[in-house]
């Protein structure tokens, strides 16, 4: 992973928050308040601009500045939440370049800075149920020696699980919680978007 | 989706610069997405300061000036305002006795004001946090986000904002608008659901003869979905899960607020209203003071929602003191 990879996963991410806004929005109408499509949509926008004409020393930056736009510009929980995923992340990656270990041991800060700030813990339907497994597959491959690609690949298809999974859980966190049992047999939106986030990667390092 | 508005994504924006030309004496900083009064800090005094997502008005905007907050913080619609908003707010309107945060409590807000809560303490802004969370109709705090905040932000956001006009301290004014939360609770029932213009259909669907019983201000779910009643099975509905969640008692002094969610016509909420006085009537509770109006809605939302604050006599006397906003006007 390089800077100018970096660079083309979030927009590649942008990209993908445009074409599933209406799904993730969907998803939200069932259980939340239908507006995650649209929020994700408006912060990744927000950070493809910021990041234009950004000059970043490391790759680290880059998911810095996308954190803290997303912070500026998403609201809700997804926005702190987000926001705090890629600049915990970001900033364990101070260098140009980031092998597989390196990203593995970045993305498990950022995961933590959720759960610190979002108190959740797994099965709660939230992000972390998507975050969780796919950064204990984008680990196991990474340290297999298995390289960036192929852990991607894998974070992103344990991500995909992790999010359908949600759909028999039982929201204790965010809004989706005030359903109780109704909330049962829907897909939580924001481990939808976590897992967007992670097939994006995987698409941007196989090509 | 039928609505009076030019395009979804310019709502927000084209109603901060609505707001601006109908009241000189607000400050409107469409850049930063923050209301202010005009006349800058209160110098010594503590400045209270509110957010949340839009939808809601008159809250927040309405009810920024003298005697209430110093500034709001408006979010997307059914959206919390991001940090940065209140850390613009808390830069503009700081008088050197430290700031205030209002916080209803839902996930996003919370983590947004939080967040801002730490920028403002990096710039030596002193924030104290209230969290308002007085909607009973959630049961089971232990296994949600925990109670959401309505109607009673209204009077936190009143009663404290008197305090801090007359020169208390951060820790006092914070201390009185956790007290009034304390005392507060909140029920409401939706008779039709609501659209946000992001979205463009309903946020949930309610059939002709069916109201939400316990509805939250974004359209939350309640407690449980029911055929339509008379209006006085529905007050003695969220009154009945009001009172036992707050018993009162003979000779009690309460604030009571009959508000409508946005598509209730005042008439309605009177008709609520006559209602309500009965009900403490049969039990010997003084409604001391009472608001009957749209405080605190949810866009077109149809119904009602009722708070009740048992209050001492320093929160009356706070509450009479002079209040000069949009939408809460007297003593002045």
């Amino acid at each position: 992973m390089d800077i100018p990879l970096t660079r083309t996963w979030v927009q590649a991410v942008a990209a993908a928050m445009d074409r599933e806004k209406d799904h993730l929005t969907q998803l939200d109408s069932a259980i939340g308040d239908a507006d995650h499509g649209v929020n994700m949509q408006r912060g990744f926008t927000a950070v493809v601009a910021a990041l234009d004409g950004y000059e970043a020393a490391g790759v680290g930056d880059v998911l810095v500045k996308t954190g803290t736009t997303l912070i500026s510009s998403v609201g809700g929980a997804a926005g702190p939440l987000y926001g705090t995923f890629f600049r915990a992340t970001g900033k364990q990656l101070s260098g140009p370049t980031a092998d597989a270990e390196q990203l593995a041991a970045a993305f498990d800060a950022g995961l933590a800075g959720v759960q610190k700030l979002g108190a959740a813990v797994p099965g709660d339907k939230t992000m972390v149920d998507a975050l969780g497994p796919a950064l204990a597959a984008f680990g196991a491959a990474a340290r297999a020696g298995e390289g960036e690609a192929a852990a991607a690949d894998k974070a992103a298809t344990a991500a995909e699980t992790g999010s359908q999974d949600t759909i028999p859980l039982q929201a204790r966190k965010g809004r989706a919680s005030y359903l109780g049992a109704r909330s049962i047999g829907h897909q939580d939106p924001g481990a939808t978007s976590a897992a967007l986030i992670f097939r994006t990667l995987a698409e941007v390092l196989k090509s | 989706m039928k609505k009076l508005i030019n395009a979804p994504e310019a709502v927000l924006s084209d109603a901060l610069a609505g707001v601006a030309a109908a009241h000189p004496e607000l400050a409107v900083d469409a850049r930063a997405r923050i209301i202010t009064r005009a006349g800058g800090p209160s110098v010594g005094k503590v400045a209270l300061i509110s957010g949340g997502g839009s939808g809601h008005e008159p809250l927040h905007g309405g009810f920024v000036g003298p005697g209430m907050l110093h500034a709001a913080c408006p979010g997307e619609v059914f959206t919390s305002p991001v940090p940065d908003q209140m850390l613009a707010a808390a830069q503009a309107v700081d008088g050197g006795a430290g700031v205030v945060f209002v916080v209803k409590n839902y996930t996003g807000d919370v983590l947004n004001f939080e967040m801002a809560a730490e920028l403002a303490g990096d710039e030596g802004i002193e924030v104290a946090t209230v969290l308002v969370d007085d909607d009973v109709a959630v049961k089971d705090s232990t296994w949600t986000a925990g109670r959401r905040g309505t109607g009673a932000t209204v009077f936190v956001e009143k009663i404290a904002g008197a305090l801090a006009e007359q020169g208390a301290s951060l820790s006092e004014v914070a201390a009185m608008g956790r007290a009034v939360n304390a005392a507060s609770r909140s029920f409401a029932v939706a008779l039709t659901p609501c659209t946000t213009p992001a979205a463009g259909k309903p946020g949930f669907e309610l059939a002709e003869d069916e109201m939400e019983v316990g509805v939250g201000i974004h359209g939350e779910p309640g407690r449980s979905r029911e055929k339509l009643e008379p209006a006085s099975a529905i007050v003695v509905r969220c009154l009945d899960a009001i009172f036992a969640d707050q018993p009162l008692a003979a000779g009690d002094e309460t604030i009571v607020m009959v508000n409508g969610l946005g598509g209730t016509p005042l008439i309605e909420l009177y008709v609520a209203y006559g209602e309500v006085a009965k009900y403490f009537a049969e039990r010997g509770v003084r409604i001391a003071r009472n608001l009957v109006g749209n405080y605190i809605t949810s866009l077109e939302m149809a119904g009602v929602s009722l708070t009740v604050c048992k209050a001492d006599e320093e929160m009356l006397a706070l509450w009479d003191a002079p209040v000069s906003t949009p939408a809460l006007r007297w003593g002045v």
